[in-house]
């Protein structure tokens, strides 16, 4: 039981660490952000700036052989073992560098074109996927289906070798600064459910496709509502044999479950100093014994999943697959991030509602922890999955399976 | 990086599985809840003799040398056979103490007979009905003899020995070995929660006893910590034994038509038994990282196993009860075997506040607690 690495993963290590310092700014706390110069106190305004340094940062990592690890070396990748994918994020998370573009693309629109697309696709669209040069948005959920995914109904219809599409997708990240997304959408009303999908990708600059914001109760606006009339997509384009969009559906969503991590925003770090810091009933906060057992509550959270992690590691150090303990990541991080940045509030009392430097992280995560509890698989259908997919539990008895999916009731009706 | 048991290590837990699964521990938890017998002798000499009183113990003193790490899975295993069998005690915490002891003399007359299994200790502290802090200890200690009344000792009426916390002047409490059939020695069993697992009140008037340490608070500290890595691993196998009693009745039980375990209330449920047990299993590999490379992280790693494994253990065996519906409160199914092992576990070497107070208390020294 140790967590040493072994002399390969110790030499890689080596490598990664000394290509980053040379490159890199290291932080000197761990808490510490790589901000854009630009961004400082514009807000909102920011965003293309981080995004101009983030794919600098991106195209630089790419051009010395670090962008993609775990990708063949023809798509731009570096062939490396997955350990070493985890040791490059291990030590990059040491230092101040952008990210957050490309996530959708790299984790999810990738795997899937590298199943199912051409050769000649897979050539001309995944070196510049790794680069960064290209960003990619994943076009899935839609008003009427959100956890019941395909439930969808916008609609592709084949006319010669174009298909013509209309319909509406809903959250889908970055959809406003994507060169290119992947969309499942409905060719087939009057097959049953999952039968009659068909899956694409496509150009977001082509004509039809018109991209409106989401403003989120945070005040941001990360998601997008995607319109779509009469969009035509080639049927090279098409990703999987027509009706057969669920399947390749299911390799993007589970590979969303891997790409969806920890909750950003307060953690035990930040509630532990702040009952440090907090005056409660003439003493600090921290001496009051309710207030311990919270945060011993929430620092064996936060510690199970750390750990958690490192079993998965080991698991990928020892050359075995990781268990499905990964699964409990989200549901726990969400839930305690929403937790914490309530109790916090809770401990600077009426203070606590004014936004100032000190109040603004609990309330911007309180705000915050809503949408990551919904998002990339809500508290629900997670635990559906860790019951049906880990535990073998059995499925739900449907109402929607083998009926053709125009009599099937959908979305809201109310 | 290998953050897991060993080969050797799983193949071990392999076997005390086996052992146990033979033996059917669980109905020999019954038949000592329901009978005479402080604890199952039969099973009790079966471990013995597959060596595993002997596990952390040196050769040089009739042991087999291997460490905690061992230690932790048989642990895991004892609990998911609620094993009626005075282990932690006589193991975890006796051997322990006297293993982490300097007293050369003590070690070579008592470590063989650990081994062995021809006698068996316990640790007894608590005297009132709140775990003791240092002021707390009243039991006075004064030229070889100790005087006063420990309260709910575990495995009391059945050990040989007692290790036993003791003021020793100054304001220091130090730690005593007392040989349990001496004189001055007063025994009252009592009737408990669990009694698949015997207690007893023990009450000393000028009875004989061994110095280990006269000034032992730190010792005690340390070996409370060691052995809640050890109760950890316990507890999460007792967890685990009853999320798959409570998955497997879903499964086999039908209503409205269709396996309870179809409905989200009842998957929902055991997702939750589920992830309170991948946490808590998580820390305590954590612990047993730290107890068996004696690290400075213990006090930290011991409390959060500690905590998340007395939660875990809690929540799979009442939820098991649930889902077994009203089935699962009669006394003839198993479910009750398990919630009220779970309540043992929680209460012996001290309670969940405790813990979470100790925890907090260590993160508070440590400064960097992330």
């Amino acid at each position: 039981m140790d967590f040493n690495d072994t002399k390969d993963e110790a030499k890689f290590r080596d490598e990664v660490s000394s290509w980053l310092s040379a490159n890199a700014d290291k932080k000197e706390h761990a808490k510490d952000i790589y901000r854009p110069a630009e961004m400082s106190g514009e807000g909102e305004s920011g965003e293309s700036s981080a995004l101009k340094d983030a794919k600098a940062w991106q195209a630089k990592k790419y051009d010395a052989g670090w962008a993609c690890l775990h990708w063949p070396k023809d798509y731009g990748g570096r062939d490396a073992a997955p350990m070493e994918r985890v040791i490059w994020g291990q030590e990059e998370s040491k230092f101040k560098v952008p990210g957050g573009f490309f996530e959708i693309g790299q984790g999810m629109a990738g795997p899937v074109l590298m199943l199912y697309a051409t050769e000649e696709q897979k050539k001309r669209y995944l070196p510049p996927m790794a680069k960064g040069e290209e960003i990619w948005c994943q076009l899935f959920s839609e008003p009427g289906a959100g956890s019941d995914l395909a439930g969808i109904k916008t609609k592709a219809e084949l006319d010669g070798d174009t298909w013509t599409i209309n319909g509406q997708k809903v959250w889908t990240s970055g959809a406003h600064y994507s060169d290119y997304g992947i969309i499942v959408t409905r060719s087939d009303f009057s097959a049953p459910k999952h039968k009659g999908l068909t899956y694409f990708f496509l150009d977001m600059k082509s004509p039809g496709v018109e991209v409106r914001p989401i403003k989120q109760i945070t005040g941001g606006a990360n998601f997008n509502e995607v319109y779509f009339t009469d969009v035509k997509i080639p049927d090279s384009q098409r990703l999987g044999e027509i009706g057969d969009g669920w399947k390749v559906s299911l390799t993007t969503l589970m590979n969303e479950r891997l790409a969806v991590g920890d909750a950003s925003g307060v953690d035990f770090q930040e509630i532990f100093e702040l009952a440090k810091d907090q005056d409660f009933n003439g003493d600090t906060a921290i001496s009051n014994g309710a207030v311990r057992e919270k945060l011993a509550d929430w620092y064996c959270e936060q510690s199970g999943l750390k750990y958690t992690k490192m079993r998965n590691i080991s698991a990928l150090s020892q050359g075995s697959t990781p268990g499905p303990e990964a699964s409990i990541t989200k549901i726990v991080s969400a839930n305690k991030l929403q937790d914490i940045a309530n109790y916090g509030m809770d401990l600077m009392d009426n203070a606590s509602i004014a936004r100032d430097e000190e109040t603004a992280i609990f309330q911007g995560s309180l705000l915050g922890a809503p949408l990551i509890r919904i998002a990339g698989g809500t508290d629900e259908v997670l635990k559906n999955i860790i019951a049906e997919q880990v535990l073998g539990m059995p499925q739900d008895i449907r109402v929607d399976k083998n009926v053709p999916f125009n009599e099937i009731p959908t979305g809201s009706k109310n | 990086m290998n953050f897991n048991f060993s080969e050797d290590q799983l193949l071990m837990k392999e076997e005390v599985k086996k052992l146990l699964d033979k033996e059917n521990s669980v109905k020999r938890n019954r038949n000592v809840l329901e009978g005479e017998e402080k604890f199952d002798k039969e099973l009790w000499n079966q471990l013995v003799q597959m060596g595993l009183t002997a596990t952390t113990i040196p050769e040089e003193y009739g042991g087999i040398g291997m460490g905690f790490l061992e230690l932790c899975v048989i642990a895991e295993e004892l609990g998911r056979g609620i094993a009626p069998v005075p282990f932690s005690s006589s193991v975890y915490l006796a051997t322990t103490a006297i293993l982490n002891s300097s007293n050369e003399d003590i070690k070579k007359e008592f470590l063989p007979k650990l081994a062995s299994g021809e006698i068996i200790g316990t640790f007894a502290h608590s005297e009132k009905t709140t775990f003791p802090s240092e002021s707390g200890i009243s039991v006075a200690a004064k030229s070889g003899k100790i005087t006063g009344k420990k309260v709910a000792v575990p495995d009391g009426d059945i050990a040989n020995f007692s290790l036993v916390s003791a003021t020793s002047g100054k304001n220091k409490i130090g730690l005593y070995l007392v040989d349990l059939s001496a004189d001055g020695v007063e025994i009252d069993s009592l009737e408990t929660f669990d009694p698949s697992r015997s207690h007893a009140d023990i009450s000393f008037k000028n009875t004989p006893a061994q110095e280990l340490s006269a000034d032992a608070w730190e010792d005690i500290e340390k070996l409370l910590d060691q052995s809640a890595v050890l109760f950890a691993f316990e507890q999460v196998g007792g967890a685990e034994a009853a999320m798959n009693q409570a998955k497997d009745y879903a499964m086999g039980r039908y209503a409205f038509g269709r396996a309870i375990a179809s409905f989200q209330a009842i998957k929902h449920k055991v997702a939750d038994m589920y992830i309170s047990l991948q946490l808590a299993r998580s820390n305590c590999y954590y612990g047993a990282w730290a107890l068996s490379n004696d690290a400075p992280e213990l006090p930290t790693a011991a409390a959060t196993a500690r905590v998340s494994a007395t939660k875990a253990f809690y929540e799979c065996s009442k939820e098991n009860i649930q889902t077994h519906g009203g089935m699962g409160a009669t006394w003839e199914f198993d479910c009750h075997l398990f919630y009220r092992r779970a309540r043992l576990l929680s209460s012996n070497i001290g309670s969940q506040g405790i813990w979470k107070d100790k925890l907090i208390t260590s993160l508070e020294k440590s400064n960097s607690p992330t």
